[in-house]
């Protein structure tokens, strides 16, 4: 072995050495516990046309999930921004994974400033909130409205946005669409053959047992996402026993599901399992094919929220005309009265702690909480928002007008539970297989309700899953 | 050219397996430590629990459905398709009886080795997709059928008791195809004179099969072995898509309970790792196991 030789080897092993340096620091975990920054980033001066001191010509970037929703609602929210801060670029992105985009920046404490955290690549909130991943957003609470005057945008928002977005009291997420979740039915369906939903659970049955000797199943739901059925057992358990009974579930109190009005609610809807009311084969369908089987008026009734209509779009026939209807109530001695329907805010948009213009983001979400933003959106997508009165002067779909009356029925007696928020997999796990096997007729109302409070003890008893509590 | 040898040899690997070590290698090395943390993978803290992760997947009852699914597919899905495999390669390849000089396939085989590629071809969700359908209760084309024949249609993905095999049998279908191309290309390499030997010797085409094309293609058959028991490990895409593991975490596998984990219900990326890890190890002693256990000698053609 001659000098060069050896030389050349070094020099070899020195290129291989190199680059695996580079590699041993680029680890998953990001390397070291740092928690700080989270400084807000760019800051400008407060004034009254910018009361969160935007910086003007900080850029900004938005993550949108390109779902149900689309992502032209977003651009044009961003122009609205940009029309405002002409000295501000906008990066727009739009993804249907937004978990495995945007885990690694998250690590890496370079995050995008506005997240539109939804879909099925939607990120726990339980674990964002307890790692203080994402930003408070009291500041954007308290600024006044874009363009309602003489309000706060607290003020413009409708009863539960606050609550639905807020862990401990924090609010720290901003679900931008509105929607009620009820049970759907056809108005076209129903005056043809005479029929008129019912109000009460006993006369619930009596059109059922009509519904199914005309030919056609009462009911269908989600099958394979079996959890779109727990929405009217909760509901109606609320109606019959009041707020508390969301609340005792909602805190993972012990033995919340086998409250007595669940068990009521429980063996009520055990009914149509046993009477043979629901669609043969509804638990081999997926949410689509069993909303289709619905809008081919195989089915009478399926449980959903409102973005239904818009889901729905494309199979359903003309003059279908799609109805909401709160769930029947059990009897004369509800607490709540039939018109009482579960309203609350979704599509959850966020503002990540470490954003680099997080002053940027509340602004972007100030825009979004414009009356011209609240109305652009609705009539782009055909959803309602968390923003009251921002359907006025808007011409909606058939369905989005019922659920707007349904709205506006309800009232203060409107209601609504946020485990599913606390604890994704309580209810996309758990509860959804507990509700699978009810509705295919394998357990009693008592098992059911039982799987569902091991559900629960489970992760009550999950050190490594934070709690929050509601009041 | 003994001089230019080590320049020439570096060039040309160490760009593959510096890939290789980067995204392969290292993330699988970044699992171990990571199992030992909860670390809830959106921020940077995380606090060292040493075996915990470990503990907890002792006692989680969802995981251990799971591993029961795994160790079915484990078992079947390598003899179902290996057994059709071996049986459609051999009928394509040598299963013609036409004439005493040549050895043939059955008539048609050139249309049917193409059909039964086809699969292979699609990807896995679209197949998952496809038989979707199929299996759809109402609608569907089995389903059709059966109530057609006058026999009771079940409700094949939402039933406990059929959904988890309904999956296996695509899983079945989808991998035949490459398994027929594999083995046939196999048997197109043993030399002819043998099978007229045994033809003359009035071996019945069964005989053929086990006593004769099997022993010979053996190290195939090892291989397609290991293929499938690592597949068989897996069997995530299909089973996210056709069932989500449901209904009532009855057709699971231990790869949808990681992607849960870390990503749809929860965030729990430390609890996720231990799961991954001892996924890591299943597969690394299946592969040694299959490779031992299916050990022969090797035979050469002359």
């Amino acid at each position: 072995m001659n000098r060069r030789d050896i030389l050349r080897r070094t020099a070899a092993a020195s290129l291989l050495a190199v680059p695996a340096g580079g590699l041993l620091t680029g680890c998953a975990l990001g390397g070291g516990d740092d928690d700080s920054g989270g400084d807000g980033g760019a800051v400008g001066t407060k004034t009254a046309e910018n009361p969160l001191g935007v910086k003007e010509d900080a850029p900004l970037e938005v993550v949108i999930f390109n779902g149900g929703f689309g992502e032209d609602y977003a651009k044009a929210h961003e122009a609205m921004y940009t029309a405002k801060y002409p000295k501000a670029t906008i990066k727009h992105s739009a993804t249907q994974e937004i978990n495995k985009t945007l885990q690694p920046r998250f690590v890496d404490g370079n995050p995008p400033d506005v997240v539109n955290n939804s879909g099925a690549g939607q990120i726990d909130f339980n674990g964002l909130v307890s790692q203080n991943a994402i930003a408070d957003l009291s500041e954007l609470l308290d600024a006044p409205s874009l363009d309602i005057p003489g309000k706060t945008v607290r003020d413009t928002l409708l009863p539960g946005v606050v609550d639905v977005g807020s862990y401990d009291g924090k609010f720290m997420v901003l679900n931008y669409a509105y929607t009620a979740y009820g049970i759907w039915y056809s108005t076209k369906l129903f005056n043809d053959k005479g029929w008129e939903y019912p109000k009460t659970w006993d006369d619930h049955i009596a059109l059922c047992k009509k519904i199914k000797a005309s030919g056609t199943a009462p009911w269908t739901y989600a099958g394979k996402h079996p959890r779109y059925m727990s929405w009217p057992v909760i509901s109606t358990a609320i109606k019959f026993g009041g707020m508390d009974v969301a609340k005792a579930i909602d805190n993972l109190e012990p033995n919340a599901w086998k409250s007595d009005a669940m068990k009521a609610s429980a063996d009520a809807w055990y009914q149509i399992v046993k009477d043979g009311y629901i669609l043969p084969g509804t638990p081999g369908l997926d949410h689509v094919q069993s909303q289709t089987e619905w809008c081919r008026g195989n089915a009478a009734f399926i449980s959903c929220g409102s973005w239904l209509e818009s889901e729905q779009k494309k199979v359903t026939p003309a003059g279908f005309n799609m109805s909401v209807a709160p769930t029947p109530s059990l009897g004369p001695g509800d607490k709540l009265p039939f018109e009482a329907i579960r309203g609350t805010a979704g599509e959850p948009f966020m503002v990540p702690a470490k954003a680099k213009n997080r002053i940027g983001g509340l602004e972007y979400f100030r825009t979004m909480l414009s009356m011209k933003g609240a109305q652009d959106f609705t009539r782009k997508v055909s959803s309602l928002t968390a923003v009251a009165g921002s359907t006025q002067g808007i011409d909606l779909p058939f369905g989005l007008n019922t659920v707007v009356k349904a709205l506006d029925a309800s009232g203060s007696n409107g209601f609504n539970w946020v485990y599913n928020n606390f604890y994704r997999k309580l209810e996309r796990e758990l509860v959804d297989a507990a509700c699978g096997e009810f509705f295919s007729g394998r357990t009693t109302p008592a098992e059911f309700l039982d799987q569902c409070q091991k559900g629960a003890d489970q992760i009550a008893g999950d050190s490594s899953i934070k709690k929050y509590k509601r009041s | 050219m003994k001089h230019g040898k080590y320049p020439l040899i570096i060039t040309f690997l160490l760009p593959p397996l510096l890939l290789y070590g980067m995204f392969v290698i290292w993330p699988y090395l970044q699992a171990f430590p990571i199992s030992t943390t909860n670390w809830l993978g959106y921020s940077r803290s995380y606090d060292f629990v040493g075996l915990a992760n470990f503990e907890t997947l002792l006692r989680d009852s969802a995981l251990w459905k799971a591993v029961r699914n795994n160790a079915i597919l484990l078992l079947l899905l390598p003899i179902l398709t290996i057994g059709l495999g071996l049986f459609f390669a051999s009928m394509l390849n040598m299963g013609g009886r036409r004439g005493a000089a040549g050895v043939v396939g059955v008539r048609g085989s050139a249309a049917y080795r193409l059909v039964y590629f086809f699969p292979q071809v699609l990807s896995v969700v679209i197949i998952a997709l496809l038989w979707k359908e199929v299996y759809h209760p109402n609608n569907g084309l089995l389903n059709g059928t059966l109530r057609g024949l006058g026999l009771p249609a079940p409700t094949w993905l939402g039933d406990p008791r059929t959904a988890f095999w309904a999956v296996l049998a695509v899983m079945v279908w989808s991998n035949v195809g490459f398994y027929v191309v594999l083995f046939g290309a196999a048997m197109a390499a043993i030399p002819r004179d043998i099978y007229e030997a045994v033809m003359l010797d009035g071996a019945s085409r069964w005989t053929t099969l086990t006593k004769v094309t099997i022993p010979l293609l053996w190290d195939t058959v090892q291989v397609a072995w290991i293929y499938l028991a690592i597949a068989a490990l897996d069997g995530f895409i299909l089973i996210q898509q056709m069932t989500d593991g449901g209904p009532n975490h009855s057709s699971d596998v231990i790869g949808l309970r990681m992607y849960n984990t870390a990503f749809v219900s929860e965030s729990k990326f430390g609890y996720a790792s231990a799961i991954g890890v001892v996924m890591f190890f299943l597969t690394l002693s299946v592969a040694v196991l299959a490779l031992r256990v299916t050990r022969r000698d090797r035979i050469e053609y002359s």
